[in-house]
């Protein structure tokens, strides 16, 4: 066991996947000669060159359609996107083509390819570079949507999602490529489907994914000082969602809070509390509670970004108001 | 050429041009839904180009991509055309088992990698399955037919850039019928040589041919090909050409004249071809009208019939090729508790 941080979790998960299968190839902007801009692949020009560690053009759409078309003739591209801001000139070849080739040939065609990207707020990037669109991708079919919460999903998921057939977004987070973490030295996979309990409890369920798990773990803390028994679920797969772990913890906790680090219409808490209503309705003892960004492009004031963006204090308000304790 | 060659050009030609009649027909009668998007006049481009290129020897192929108008492109790729007729009727038994449709006809087996409804998509996919052949070094190259109305998608200006920088083995085919759906090219293309657009500005080879004579086609298409396999770069291709019937099954064509389109029917790539080899002695007229009988009757009762007595899908399977039906477990899941 080592401890590693999460962005060379990810550099390692290339270079093993890299070295096992010449098929796989990585493409982006900045990933090569410039060692990537969050150094996730530091280092794999020099050991790969350049027709496996692909500097791209900004050209975010085209760049991914190569990636796709390179996949659809079997080879293994790993794309990175910046920010997911830029994924949105690649929602074309993402939705329209990588999720529906595989239907519309009739299951001839397989599109395996990976696009990770870090969907979140970091510190004053401003509006059009702290968008989190997790909720767009977790709503197409034919993607898999994952979000590694710490350096253990990060190595152990993008390993299996290069080895998957599917095409697979990994979502990470601009503030969580420092974020360390005790790994094993041998190779191992972590799944990409299936929510995990990472900290179990008996009076409330805390969901989060990606950095809001982090705030919910703080949170389970502070209410561990005032004797409450928080259990904390990590969702890990956006698409598909694991309902049945989720299910078990409200079953036992009967309280529930979702904290998303996007707003709310339409999101992760929106689609996780239809899910415990159509699931396990009678088992709650009180109204489920969203806690999430506010409704409003991220301003660039810190004062105001951090007003516009939930934090741990956040999610233990929210349990506290799902608990009737206000 | 040889002439027995010359002579199954033309039949392909007629058969392309028959087939696509008949799914007119078979529209009209309801038996096919969605869009359809015909592709007689433009016989001579898809069946030129792909003449000269590695077509009908399964994995062997060259790669193919292109839009929806894609029927013609899929069977002289290698794709049986019952089953590209099947997939029209929406059959199980169609190229992509009825999920796809007209505009979506794949055959993984030949390396026809399919039709798509977002003009201009298949720039950059063309490019990919070139960087996977360059990858590999199979010798394979892909080729990627459109229209002049997609040259103007971001797409269209990113691959071409890309291809050239990466040099890949990729050949665009720009069948330039003037239309952008109903728009003609002088109204929504600032320049109007589609050639032009790539060699300064991405610093690709490229030409202009006629593209209604098959003759012009074939040799210019094998010039292509061959530099774009032995060179390992890419090569952009432009085909003046002109569809006969509208956009698809619904456009009444108001955007254009009777003269206009009576002057290209002069043009027509099955006269104009027919004419040649009956004037070379190739062909006579009786051969041809004999050919005619026998692709009707091809078509009838065999590539019709394939389609109309094929099985539906099952609703039990609709919830199949989402995703990979039988993932590994290691990678997939579930977690283990």
């Amino acid at each position: 066991m080592a401890e590693i941080a999460y962005w060379e979790a990810i550099r390692r998960a290339h270079d093993e996947e890299m070295a096992r299968d010449p098929m796989v190839i990585a493409m982006g902007e900045d990933i090569g000669v410039a060692g990537g801009t969050y150094k996730a692949t530091a280092g794999l020009y020099d050991k790969y060159g350049e027709s496996r560690i692909i500097d791209c053009p900004i050209s975010e759409n085209s760049y991914t359609g190569i990636g796709i078309g390179a996949s659809m003739a079997g080879m293994r591209p790993v794309i990175e996107i910046m920010s997911i801001n830029f994924a949105l000139l690649a929602l074309d070849t993402i939705v329209n083509a990588a999720a529906k080739i595989r239907y519309m040939s009739g299951g001839q065609i397989a599109c395996p390819i990976v696009m990770r990207t870090p969907g979140g707020t970091a510190h004053q990037l401003a509006a059009q570079h702290s968008a989190r669109l997790a909720r767009m991708f977790m709503s197409t079919s034919g993607l898999r949507v994952v979000t590694p919460r710490g350096p253990l999903d990060a190595y152990g998921m993008l390993k299996s999602a290069i080895r998957s057939n599917d095409p697979v977004i990994i979502i990470e987070h601009e503030q969580m490529y420092n974020l360390k973490e005790e790994i094993p030295d041998e190779e191992f996979f972590r799944p990409l489907e299936g929510a995990e309990v990472i900290r179990e409890g008996t009076d409330i369920t805390l969901i989060g994914y990606n950095y809001s798990v982090h705030l919910c773990l703080e949170a389970a803390k502070r209410l561990e000082a005032d004797g409450v028994s928080a259990e904390v679920i990590d969702l890990r797969s956006l698409k598909p969602i694991d309902r049945e772990t989720i299910r078990e913890s409200v079953e036992k906790t009967h309280k529930v809070v979702v904290a998303e680090e996007d707003e709310a219409p339409v999101g992760v808490g929106s689609e996780i509390i239809t899910g415990i209503m159509e699931d396990c309705f009678f088992a709650l003892d009180s109204q489920p509670v969203r806690v999430h960004a506010a409704d409003v492009p991220v301003p660039y004031n810190y004062k105001l970004e951090k007003a516009a963006i939930p934090n741990a204090d956040d999610v233990y308000h929210g349990a506290l108001k799902a608990l009737g304790k206000i | 050429m040889k002439d027995a060659d010359k002579k199954r050009l033309l039949r392909e030609m007629i058969f392309f041009r028959r087939f696509e009649d008949r799914t007119f027909e078979a529209y009209m009668e309801r038996k096919i839904g969605g869009f359809l998007h015909l592709y007689s006049g433009q016989e001579a481009v898809a069946t030129g180009v792909l003449e000269m290129a590695n077509v009908g020897q399964g994995d062997k192929n060259d790669y193919v991509i292109t839009g929806y108008r894609d029927h013609v492109h899929a069977i002289k790729t290698g794709a049986p055309a019952r089953e590209v007729m099947a997939e029209l009727y929406g059959k199980e038994t169609g190229s992509s088992k009825g999920r796809g449709g007209s505009m979506h006809i794949f055959d993984a087996s030949q390396n026809f990698m399919g039709g798509y409804a977002l003009v201009g998509q298949p720039f950059p996919l063309a490019a990919g399955l070139a960087l996977a052949c360059k990858h590999k070094g199979t010798k394979q190259i892909a080729i990627c037919f459109l229209g002049d109305g997609a040259n103007n998608q971001g797409t269209f200006h990113e691959t071409m850039n890309m291809a050239s920088i990466w040099n890949l083995p990729v050949l665009f085919v720009c069948e330039n019928n003037g239309y952008a759906i109903g728009t003609h090219i002088d109204r929504s293309t600032a320049q109007l040589d589609q050639y032009k657009r790539v060699d300064t500005a991405y610093n690709m080879k490229s030409s202009q041919h006629e593209g209604m004579d098959i003759e012009n086609v074939l040799p210019a298409a094998k010039a292509a090909i061959d530099y774009v396999r032995n060179e390992q770069k890419p090569y952009f291709i432009e085909f003046m050409t002109y569809r006969f019937r509208g956009h698809s099954m619904s456009d009444a064509k108001g955007y254009r004249s009777k003269e206009e389109e009576a002057e290209w029917e002069k043009r027509d790539p099955i006269k104009i071809f027919s004419k040649k080899l009956i004037d070379a002695g190739v062909v006579t007229a009786k051969d041809i009208k004999a050919m005619e009988k026998e692709i009707d009757n091809e078509i009838e009762n065999d590539i019709i019939k394939f389609a109309e007595e094929g099985p539906e899908p099952r609703i039990e399977d609709l919830n199949k090729y989402v995703l990979d039906d039988n993932p590994d477990p290691r990678w997939i899941g579930p977690l283990q508790k």
